[in-house]
């Protein structure tokens, strides 16, 4: 059973339609990565399931009901998280309270799972109290992603982590990824770095707003053409 | 020169303290209040009409210790602040809200506050005439501090009220989660609404605060100056460019710009034509268009 689902979404901004009929699932427990390059619709993707995007035609459906159309501080309440590519932190904020920030429509105590945060990202623990906007980049991701995690959602969304980052940043991301699906959390995470593939269980594979192929990582990770046409090899 | 910073620091408080509800309104919602001068002008004129009838119970007639103004008046910051509140959410629900939901352009939204900053102004023209007014007509004590700078007593509650305002507003957006909200919201709002705050209800909080620092500002203008119907929207050019100084939604940035620019005007008349002052204000703000398009403090987001 599938966690969360999209069903033939047509979406875009104005009269220009990025995604035409897109449909593809998520499965609980799961890491689901969606590859494809630069101006794919990936991004929309993301946008419409969380309702920052309301789509034109088609459905989402999380936990198996429909959420199409939600409002995303709406959706941010059903269990779900995202982690946007670009301004996803709050600059101005302090490294501690754009984690509060992130757990904003919690009324218990956050400070235990605060706690886990640093847990996860030790790097952020030294810098609590800085602007996060002082931050390096590869810190500023690991404070987006900790965000998102303050509200200990089921799913995860994540557009393009790795942006930016130098290679063994890329790789510390992806294996926090990774750390995180163990611990329970489902993860659908969108990249143009092809090896996201190695952290996924499966994929998909996006160009003009059209799925051009999925399966395992493994079998895209092994099928020739795609890597030529998609993976850049 | 010194004296000339002095003074400076005395409106560079009423600016500082008018420039934090537009900082934060253009954060959040992307509309450059220009009804906000306005708002000022209101405040200020409520605050007379209150002061007045407060001025006809006999003991509340009296000047306040060493000051120019009477209890009446001090009493009608109360009325003056929660009026001002009012109008500005209602405003934003009237107005405002109705444009957001139809997914207007900034722009349009700038150019109806324009409106909103008519229609006030009208209003005060229709109830008190174009005329000046004074909160009193008695004298304005001066005290003498030392290095010879001499200072109206009344100037030294403007700064106290206006900082205390001020430090009361820090604290609120610095220490409670409503307050950090809305500091996030300013911000990054799309990044807000993803994390589940409403923008909505924290909307009504930004437009409390700002009518309510507008309220505050406009009496103590009032205080120092003379109240006329034209006072804000005078007054919004220096706002304006202490908010574009400071950064677009920094708090900080409003305050540390309200100041530059009250410093900044006031020190130009050793060199200018005290009526070119106002084009000081121009000048910075251009200049800083140009060189800082983010203000001081704004860094992160264009």
């Amino acid at each position: 059973m599938s966690i969360l689902r999209v069903e033939n979404v047509v979406s875009g901004y104005g009269s220009m339609d990025v995604l035409h009929g897109l449909s593809l699932e998520v499965e609980e427990g799961k890491i689901v990565t969606l590859l494809g390059p630069n101006g794919s619709g990936k991004t929309t993707v993301l946008r419409t399931i969380f309702g920052v995007v309301t789509p034109k035609k088609g459905k989402v459906y999380f936990k198996g009901e429909d959420i199409t159309g939600t409002q995303p501080e709406k959706v941010a309440r059903t269990g779900m998280s995202y982690v946007p590519q670009e301004e996803n932190i709050f600059p101005a904020l302090t490294v501690q309270e754009n984690l509060e920030m992130g757990a904003f429509i919690r009324e218990d105590d956050i400070k235990p799972r605060i706690g886990e945060v640093f847990e996860l990202f030790p790097d952020l623990t030294d810098r609590r109290k800085s602007r996060a906007g002082d931050l390096s980049g590869g810190m500023r991701q690991m404070l987006a992603i900790g965000r998102a995690l303050m509200l200990n959602p089921t799913v995860l969304l994540l557009d393009e982590p790795s942006t930016g980052l130098a290679p063994f940043l890329v790789e510390q991301i992806f294996e926090k990824i990774q750390t995180l699906n163990k611990q329970g959390v489902t993860v659908f995470l969108v990249e143009q770095n092809a090896q996201a593939l190695r952290c996924a269980d499966r994929a998909y594979i996006l160009e003009g707003g059209e799925k051009k192929a999925e399966g395992t990582a493994q079998e895209l990770m092994n099928d020739e053409e795609i890597g030529k046409l998609y993976l850049g090899r | 020169m010194i004296e000339l910073i002095v003074y400076g620091i005395v409106l560079g408080s009423i600016i500082a303290l008018g420039s934090v509800g537009l900082t934060l309104i253009w954060g959040i919602t992307d509309l450059f209040n220009c009804a906000h001068g306005d708002q000022i002008t209101v405040g200020a004129y409520i605050a007379l009409l209150f002061g007045g009838l407060f001025n006809r119970i006999g003991f509340l007639q009296g000047t306040v210790g060493p000051f120019s103004f009477s209890w009446g008046l001090l009493l009608s910051f109360i009325p003056s602040v929660i009026i001002s509140i009012g109008l500005a959410v209602a405003v934003d629900r009237l107005v405002y809200k109705r444009m957001r939901r139809a997914g207007a352009h900034f722009i349009t939204a700038f150019i109806a506050s324009i409106g909103v900053a008519w229609a006030l102004r009208g209003f005060i023209y229709i109830i008190w005439g174009a005329d000046f007014h004074f909160y009193s007509q008695g004298l304005r004590p001066v005290v003498f501090l030392p290095a010879g700078i001499k200072l109206r007593v009344d100037e030294i509650f403007i700064m106290i009220v206006a900082w205390g305002a001020v430090a009361g507003v820090y604290l609120f957006l610095g220490r409670t989660k409503t307050g950090k909200a809305l500091r996030a919201l300013a911000d990054n709002p799309n990044l807000a609404r993803v994390s589940g705050i409403n923008v909505e209800r924290m909307l009504i909080w930004a437009w409390g605060i700002a009518g309510m620092l507008a309220a505050i500002a406009g009496i103590l203008y009032g205080i120092e100056t003379q109240l006329r119907p034209e006072m804000g929207w005078i007054f919004l050019l220096p706002l304006f460019a202490a908010v574009i100084l400071g950064g677009k939604g920094s708090i900080t940035g409003a305050l540390a710009g309200g100041l530059v620019m009250g410093i900044a005007q006031q020190v130009s008349t050793l060199f200018l034509v005290p009526t070119y002052k106002p084009a000081v204000a121009f000048i910075i703000m251009i200049l800083v268009l140009i060189f800082r398009p983010k203000g001081i403090f704004g860094r992160g987001k264009a």
